[in-house]
């Protein structure tokens, strides 16, 4: 009943935001990615589109927490073998009127009434283990629940706790948020979680404007068949994401990237080593979807703003946004 | 244009889109309507229901609707009685292929316009509530009741963005509401012709040119464009959109969103600023040479807009802008302080019951109720007696309180020059003022003075009077006007009293005439370069300011601050305490209305 997703490739005019999600779905390391911009610029459209384009993982069959079978040997009987199965990569919604107990996991509540048993229900967290888990306009979360995210994103593990039972589970996800500035800012705290920000501008020439209108409408007249149409287009996708998995253990990075990326983040005084991390891995993850062996000063620079941009000290008194300071630091230090 | 239809007035248009509306809620998805409660809105609705006929009910969404209300969850009684979970499905799961009437949407919490929005965006609501996991088509429309007043926010972009219409219904007359040609029979015809409706490249494309020239960022709005045009043709028995559906379409989705007067599409006559209109060239036999029909289309389009865009569009567009960003702006420093138990309830949250919160007895026991059954089955043979209503941590639900904003006013007074003592004094008296009733309003009061070569923070905030008077004697004037330095400091100390949860408002005694620059060097041209820079920084912070030129007469200086700062700028010649501290309150208080 419910219509497909909107596929990926038929996003026109947001190839930075395609090019960043597909680095970190490369690279899941980067760490999550912020979509900033306005209303109306087809955000969360990217993100869903992505989930279609993942390719499956391997899971431990029945598994609640997507265990990964090459690291399962706690818990279970070393007799029994493991039994494996496909499922696509999760991508977890978490819609932002949820209450905490889905969010971390609860006990079941129609057994509990039904039966009068205590069995887990796993929350949102658990589903989102090893994959990605999506909050739109996240600056409009409630404070409780960010305290929360931040505890399990820095930890990668989820704590259970209720009626006398406890549990304990891997909760590694790629956090992605999405949201318009101008109405509330995010916590620093939060920010600092994302490992890449990506603002999103909506395209003002007018030919990819009308192409724009025109998929869309053609994908709202007939869904099943307008994403039939794109399946090949998407596959191709699908394919530079596997090859880049692929790519990237033996990506070469040269010397002198990696002093360019020290410079960089030195002129431009970003907080801690995490942000030169973020940058070289961003860069890698860029170089190996294009199907580079060495990672070029072409992936720096395009990785730069939005591995860079919200870790900037902020001066209240300095009118530029942080975006234009970035790009000023790149055209110094790494040419052109 | 010569064969155009003449432009209809608003009642007509109002009309065009309650038909629109109802005709196709897919497409059109909503409209957001600024006016009142009153006989014009109310004859609107109830034309909307007449033509929805009896296919589609309007079902009203109050504005202060629970959360679990609005987006569901679990029925406890329905839950307990039947021995399993019940699902309460919520207003925009039962509106499912409804209109939904949202009334006084611009008190509503950003939070659930968001949620609102999003189910509008996707069709469908997935909410993870309460031990349950719903998930339901929400194919509705909506109808956004605006009743802000001019100087307050409007409801979230989150709701009125995915909406093809906003209309006002303020200036209609009550007594010159016709009535309009639809019916809802002949609104059942258009609805089967709707599916079979060509939307043309040419429309599609006239309608985006439009969408750039007019300044529209949205890439949604030249979508909802195209929709209401195709939607418009189905109407009126086409089955091709024309011309008369682009302009349709333009009048009613894109002139409302316009940013900016039409540009000129020449290149090499860029204009930064609007040329008036009645100057518009006619070019439009000259380019013959481009493909014609789009061009011509286009400009069409473009000449239909500018004859009926508010000739004061720039100054409204303004207007929002700095409304919107205050609003942001005190949104989030509003975050952190739902603590403190005092205002006006506002939901609640799992937590551990410390001093100073509050405890919602009833929720707790709606949470603990469920898990009554496990708990006496776990507590069975340990002798506890079976029929106490169990509860456990867990359960607690914290009381959330919302309140308004308290204001720290951060006085900037110019003490430099002949008018020093005089301008001090006042200032001095207008604190005092202020702080004698700040127990009420709970503000404080903070004053920077600024002469010879910097600023200096004279008062920090303080509610104290005592303190405040101690302070202020003594004060001396004269010398040099280091506007830059004053704003600076008068910046971050807004920002510091941001970051407490509070909300600043700057005041400044000044004429507006810098002559120190920022670095503490004499010479006017540099700082009042530097004065009017670190001002536009501060108002793109959003920080509100208000400008006293107390100078006997008015200066262009002083008008030229209050732009880059988009303060209200109020001429006080003969400044005195009360009158300043009135001002003051006025302006504190229009902050505090958004809330």
């Amino acid at each position: 009943m419910s219509s497909p997703v909107f596929p990926f490739s038929a996003i026109i005019g947001q190839d930075e935001v395609c090019r960043a999600l597909m680095a970190v779905a490369v690279d899941q390391s980067i760490g999550g990615i912020l979509i900033f911009g306005d209303r109306g610029t087809g955000k969360s459209t990217a993100v869903r589109a992505l989930a279609g384009l993942l390719p499956p993982i391997q899971v431990v069959r029945g598994c609640r927490f997507n265990s990964d079978p090459e690291s399962h040997n706690e818990g279970t009987s070393p007799k029994k073998p493991i039994e494996v199965e496909k499922i696509p990569t999760p991508v977890v919604d978490l819609p932002l009127g949820a209450t905490e107990d889905r969010i971390v996991g609860a006990l079941d509540l129609e057994a509990a009434l039904t039966r009068g048993e205590k069995v887990l229900e796993v929350g949102l967290l658990a589903r989102a283990n090893r994959g990605f888990l999506y909050i739109d306009e996240v600056n409009l979360l409630e404070d409780h629940l960010v305290d929360l995210l931040l505890d399990v994103a820095a930890s990668g593990e989820n704590v259970i706790e209720r009626e006398g039972l406890s549990v304990r589970h891997p909760a590694r996800f790629v956090l992605i948020g999405s949201g318009n500035p101008e109405e509330g800012e995010l916590r620093p705290q939060l920010l600092d979680r994302f490992g890449l920000a990506v603002d999103v501008k909506t395209p003002t020439d007018l030919d990819t404007r009308v192409k724009i209108v025109k998929l869309r409408d053609a994908y709202e007249r007939n869904p099943q068949s307008f994403v039939q149409e794109w399946k090949g287009k998407d596959a191709a996708r699908r394919r530079k994401i596997t090859r880049g998995r692929k790519l990237l253990a033996e990506m070469h990075v040269p010397d002198q990237i990696i002093r360019s990326a020290a410079a960089l983040c030195a002129a431009l005084g970003t907080d801690g080593l995490r942000g030169e991390l973020t940058l070289i891995r961003t860069a890698r993850a860029l170089a190996a979807i294009d199907g580079k062996a060495e990672v070029g000063m072409k992936h720096l620079r395009e990785a730069a703003p939005h591995a860079l941009r919200h870790r900037l000290r902020r001066d209240p008194l300095d009118e530029t946004d942080s975006g234009t300071r970035v790009a000023r630091a790149v055209e110094e230090h790494l040419g052109c | 244009m010569e064969d155009s239809d003449p432009i209809p007035n608003q009642w007509d248009d109002a009309c065009l889109v309650a038909a629109l509306l109802s005709l196709s809620p897919r497409h059109c998805k909503g409209v957001a309507i600024r006016g009142r409660h009153g006989p014009v809105r109310d004859a609107w609705l109830h034309l909307l229901d007449d033509l929805c006929g009896k296919s589609t009910k309007l079902r009203r969404l109050p504005a202060h609707a629970s959360e679990q209300r609005i987006l569901g969850g679990l029925d406890l009684a329905a839950t307990l009685k039947a021995g399993f979970p019940v699902a309460d499905r919520g207003i925009l799961a039962d509106a499912n292929g409804d209109l939904l009437v949202a009334t006084m949407a611009e008190r509503m919490n950003a939070r659930l316009a968001a949620q609102i929005g999003q189910a509008l965006d996707n069709g469908k609501l997935i909410a993870e509530r309460e031990g349950l996991r719903l998930k339901s088509s929400a194919r509705f429309g909506l109808v956004v009741l605006d009743e802000s007043l001019d100087d307050e926010p409007p409801p979230s972009d989150a709701l009125l963005e995915p909406l093809a219409f906003r209309i006002g219904l303020e200036d209609i007359p009550p007594n010159a509401l016709d009535n309009p040609n639809y019916t809802a029979d002949c609104l059942v015809a258009a609805r089967e012709r709707l599916p079979r409706v060509f939307t043309t490249d040419q429309v599609i494309e006239a309608l985006c040119a439009a969408s750039l020239r007019l300044g529209i960022s949205s890439v949604r709005a030249c979508t909802l464009a195209a929709n209401v045009a195709t939607v418009h043709a189905a109407l009126k028995g086409r089955t091709e959109t024309s011309q008369q559906d682009a302009e349709a379409a333009l009048r009613l989705v894109l002139v409302p969103r316009a940013t900016q007067w039409p540009q000129d599409e020449v290149p090499e006559e860029q204009e930064p600023e609007p040329p008036e209109p009645s100057e518009a060239p006619d070019n439009r036999g000259e380019n013959s040479d481009d493909p014609p029909d789009l061009q011509e289309l286009t400009d069409i389009l473009v000449e239909a807009a500018k004859a009926i865009l508010p000739r004061d569009l720039l100054t409204k567009v303004a207007m929002q802008k700095s409304i919107r960003a205050r609003a942001a702006a005190a949104g989030r420093s509003g975050v952190g302080r739902s603590k403190a138990p005092r205002g006006r309830r506002a939901g609640t949250r799992p937590g551990q019951l410390t001093s100073g919160q509050r405890l919602n007895i009833v929720e707790t026991l709606r949470a603990a109720a469920p898990w009554q059954t496990v708990r006496r089955r776990m507590n069975e043979g340990q002798g506890a007696n079976g029929q106490r209503i169990e509860i456990r941590p867990d359960d607690i639900r914290i009381q959330k309180f919302h309140h308004p904003t308290e204001s720290t006013i951060i006085f900037l007074v110019d003490a430099s020059g002949s008018a020093a003592a005089q301008r001090l004094g006042e200032a001095k008296g207008a604190a005092e003022l202020l702080l004698a009733d700040c127990y009420v309003r709970r503000d404080q009061v903070a004053l920077i003075a600024f002469r010879g070569k910097s600023a200096e923070l004279v008062l920090p905030p303080t509610k104290s009077l005592v303190r405040a008077k101690r302070a202020l004697t003594g004060l001396a004037g004269g010398g040099g006007t280091p506007l830059a330095d004053a704003l600076h400091m008068g910046g971050s100390l807004a920002q510091d009293q941001r970051k407490r949860g509070r909300s600043p408002i700057l005041v400044l005694l000044t004429d507006g005439q810098a002559n120190i620059a920022k670095d503490g060097t004499q010479g006017r041209a540099q700082a009042s370069a530097d004065a009017l820079s670190i001002a536009r920084a501060l108002r793109a912070q959003g920080i509100q300011s208000l400008l006293l030129d107390i100078s006997p007469r008015p200066r262009a200086a002083a008008a030229e601050l209050a732009t880059a700062l988009d303060a209200h700028l109020e001429l006080l010649p003969y400044a005195d305490a009360q009158s300043v501290s009135n001002l003051v309150r006025r302006e504190a208080a229009s902050a505090n209305s958004g809330l």
